[in-house]
């Protein structure tokens, strides 16, 4: 095939992809993706390096930096590496058979990131909190996919925000990630099972999701800090502690998953059922 | 008329919190962060560590955040949901 001159083999280097799209009459398109340059990894490696060895404790939104014991962090972190491992499997898998299925990723990680780093003022009560988003990616791209999307913004968050913390992550991962999608994702599919309209059973995985998220936050504050207390009196304490903030909250995030499952349901309905093939793998 | 009602809904739920926070004098609208973890943690012995992104420093952070996450969600939802006229001609895409 005739390749044209500024695509010679002198152009390419180790890590360049090249694809041909062949067009109607014999004809085709060449495509030359570009690799990173030879130093972008490297530096990129370093700068990582250099910002978690810099980077000291946080101190704001999810559960911040030094209030979890180290056995305590340690467990969160072996509770969520699972969940972790799972949703890159399931991405390598799934991204082979469905071509949008990166950039769906790509969009719902960033409303994510963007969502749950987003100071909501709660006038009943009076304070600030944030929605998670994880019900709305649960239902968009499944469940352990969320787990790797709220993974992704909770280390950005961490690292560049001082929103949560890093010895804490285990934790974050899990009340957002695991606790929030899979709940999110399990009611989603239980309502439409029970034949409730898609705009409902949305709108109950985003409000569950969200109250599921601060329980799980509640269960993990109770149990690393309840000392010689009771447990459940903690937990309990700080579930009614969240109550005035997140009901209202909880209620926004459902209709926040009800309006974006509604506006892809409207405009582009197959990108849903990329979801119903790639989990039931 | 579905579009009114809900542009009018978002509206108003804008204007309540707007509204709150305006007139609202006493309450401090701190995060639940501080309000609930961060109580809870402080009576437990455990208070959070300080950060080393203070001021406004970790407003810059938040807007170079919103930037690019802005950015690939705006990004990545043209490649997913390109304009109509878009879709009609395929050899467009």
């Amino acid at each position: 095939m005739y390749l044209p001159k500024k695509y010679s083999s002198q152009s390419l280097k180790p890590g360049d992809k090249m694809s041909i799209r062949f067009l109607e009459r014999g004809t085709a398109t060449a495509f030359i993706q570009k690799g990173p340059p030879r130093m972008l990894i490297p530096a990129l490696t370093t700068a990582a390096v250099l910002i978690v060895l810099a980077s000291g404790p946080a101190h704001a939104m999810h559960i911040s930096e030094g209030i979890l014991p180290v056995p305590w962090a340690l467990f969160w972190f072996a509770l969520s590496t699972p969940f972790l491992i799972l949703g890159l499997r399931n991405l390598n898998a799934r991204s082979k058979s469905e071509p949008h299925l990166k950039a769906m990723v790509a969009l719902v990680g960033s409303a994510v990131f963007i969502i749950s780093c987003m100071p909501i003022p709660v006038p009943t009560a009076g304070t600030c909190s944030h929605p998670c988003g994880t019900g709305m990616a649960a239902i968009l791209i499944g469940p352990t996919l969320t787990v790797l999307v709220a993974s992704v913004a909770l280390v950005l968050q961490a690292l560049f925000l001082a929103h949560g913390g890093l010895t804490t992550l285990g934790a974050d991962i899990f009340s957002m990630g695991v606790a929030g999608a899979f709940t999110g994702y399990g009611v989603f599919f239980l309502l439409r099972k029970l034949g409730l309209s898609w705009f409902v059973a949305a709108f109950a995985a985003g409000l569950i999701s969200d109250w599921a998220t601060y329980g799980a936050t509640s269960l993990a504050l109770a149990a690393a800090l309840h000392s010689d207390g009771s447990f459940s009196t903690m937990f309990w304490s700080i579930i009614v502690a969240f109550v005035p903030t997140q009901v209202p909250l909880g209620i926004l995030e459902g209709f926040i998953t009800a309006g974006a499952y509604s506006f892809i349901h409207t405009r582009r309905p197959e990108y849903l059922g990329m979801l119903a093939k790639g989990e039931a793998r | 008329m579905k579009k009114a009602i809900v542009a009018g809904s978002v509206i108003l739920v804008l204007a309540i919190i707007l509204g709150s926070v305006i007139l609202n004098t006493k309450a401090e609208w701190s995060g639940v962060d501080e309000t609930v973890v961060k109580k809870f943690a402080e009576e437990a012995g455990r208070p959070p560590a300080e950060s080393l992104i203070r001021g406004d420093a970790l407003l810059f952070f938040f807007l170079i955040a919103g930037a690019i996450g802005g950015f690939i969600a705006g990004y990545s939802f043209r490649g997913l949901f390109p304009p109509e006229g878009r879709i009609s001609n395929p050899s467009n895409v």
